[in-house]
């Protein structure tokens, strides 16, 4: 029997992630690694993310932020995220350029809300002071703050957030090509 | 091929007929260089600068450029994709490109080409523009939301069906493709499916309706292989 020593263990790399103003699709998509998870739990641990259910996210390596920002919890999300991560990753098209949500970009928010909760129905515009304040546009995270690598895609194939994540883990230049590099 | 007919592209030699463009001449011989209002039946537009070469060490477009001998163009170098990517960044934020819900993904130039120069984000603010929509003509839908105003449309149209169904209209930013009729709606002009404009355009602007997604995923034109492997193909499409 052939006596090696053990490879003494490899600190794990921290990673936060979120859904802003997504459809948790890519988070979805992420979980489509299957059996490489088993290989993931050995190199990764969890920070804030809603794998975890930690609410507030502490000094992290890898942030990987889905969904674009429509709202003001969305703004403060994404800046906790940011102060905390050395690496901040736009994941999917909505966190790269503001998805489909951003379809409402060219119209008045105001608008929007009178037609939908006013004109139709006759009722009004919810106003509870627990619902985060709309922006006036859905923004890609990186009109908001810095952000590192962007991963499109709607969503991202698990294997290209593999191939993504991996190379980031194991300190290669991130890189994505035909066919794992795709905006739809 | 002697000296008198043939130039230098990335230290390769190109062999060219009397009158061709750098670009025609580079496809025609196998090899790509990125371009989008190109198309080899009407006369070159040099408008995108996507097909933005050096020659003998100066800037210039291939396909308004005549081949030549002794030049010596070079196109696939870090440089010159750095600033493709960079027109191709902003030919996104400056329209509205919502990937995902194209019916032209997977066959739209712009993207295939962003995908070829790994441009991995829009990186530059995004205009978010208010653009027309036209589905006023029975076969043919408008979506200006993703023109690019690279004039296919206008050239395809005056040049080939002698209709003149699009113009540019407007100054700098505010430049945009109208139609060419007093009500402005396609479905008021004599625009007929057949017309070569209907099938010019590179990007999902002008779009065939009742055809939209019938190729799945994975099966598009360009899931099959990037735009670049695609020369000989595209040549003889678009002849
Ligand atoms: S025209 Fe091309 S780049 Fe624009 S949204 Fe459609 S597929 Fe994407
Ligand atoms: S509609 Fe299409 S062909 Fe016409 S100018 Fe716009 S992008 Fe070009
Ligand atoms: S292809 Fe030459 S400028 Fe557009």
């Amino acid at each position: 029997m052939l006596h090696v020593a053990p490879t003494p263990a490899r600190k794990k790399v921290r990673i936060a992630t979120t859904s802003l103003s997504g459809c948790f699709g890519c988070h979805m998509s992420f979980l489509d690694i299957d059996e490489r998870l088993i290989e993931l739990v050995d190199l990764v641990e969890f920070d804030r993310s809603p794998l975890t259910d930690i609410k507030h996210c502490g000094p992290c390596d890898v942030a990987l932020v889905e969904g674009g920002v429509c709202n003001a919890e969305n703004v403060q999300v994404l800046r906790e995220l940011r102060a905390n991560a050395k690496v901040l990753v736009a994941l999917g098209a909505c966190a790269v350029n503001g998805g489909l949500p951003a379809q409402r970009n060219h119209l008045d928010v105001g608008d929007c809300l009178t037609r939908v909760y006013c004109d139709r129905t006759g009722g009004k515009v919810p106003d509870d002071p627990e619902l985060p304040l709309l922006l006036d546009k859905v923004y890609p995270i990186n009109e908001v703050v810095r952000v590192d690598y962007f991963v499109p895609g709607c969503p991202p194939s698990g294997d290209a957030i593999w191939k993504y994540l991996t190379d980031l883990i194991f300190g290669r230049i991130p890189r994505l090509e035909h066919p794992m590099l795709h905006f739809d | 091929m002697n000296d008198y007919d043939r130039f230098v592209l990335d230290g390769r030699p190109v062999h060219f007929e009397r009158g061709q463009s750098i670009l025609e001449a580079a496809l025609a011989s196998g090899a790509y260089i990125p371009n989008l209002c190109h198309h080899p039946e009407f006369k070159p537009h040099g408008s995108c600068k996507l097909c933005t070469v050096k020659v003998n060490g100066r800037f210039g477009s291939a396909c308004t450029i005549k081949a030549m001998p002794g030049q010596e163009v070079a196109s696939d170098t870090p440089e010159l994709n750095g600033i493709r990517r960079v027109l191709l960044q902003m030919l996104f934020v400056e329209g509205n490109h919502f990937c995902p819900g194209c019916e032209r993904s997977g066959n739209c130039n712009l993207q295939a080409l962003a995908y070829d120069l790994e441009m991995l984000t829009p990186h530059y603010q995004h205009f978010f523009p208010a653009r027309e929509l036209d589905a006023s003509h029975p076969d043919v839908m408008l979506d200006f939301n993703r023109c690019i105003m690279c004039e296919l449309c206008v050239r395809a149209s005056r040049d080939f069906d002698g209709k003149n169904v699009f113009a540019l209209a407007g100054r700098g930013t505010a430049s945009h493709v109208v139609v060419n009729c007093p009500s402005g709606k396609l479905g008021d002009t004599d625009f007929a499916l057949s017309d070569k404009a209907a099938s010019v355009c590179p990007v999902g602007a002008i779009l065939h309706k009742r055809v939209g997604f019938a190729v799945p995923i994975g099966e598009r034109r360009y899931d099959l292989a990037p735009i670049s492997a695609q020369v000989p193909t595209q040549q003889a499409e678009e002849a």
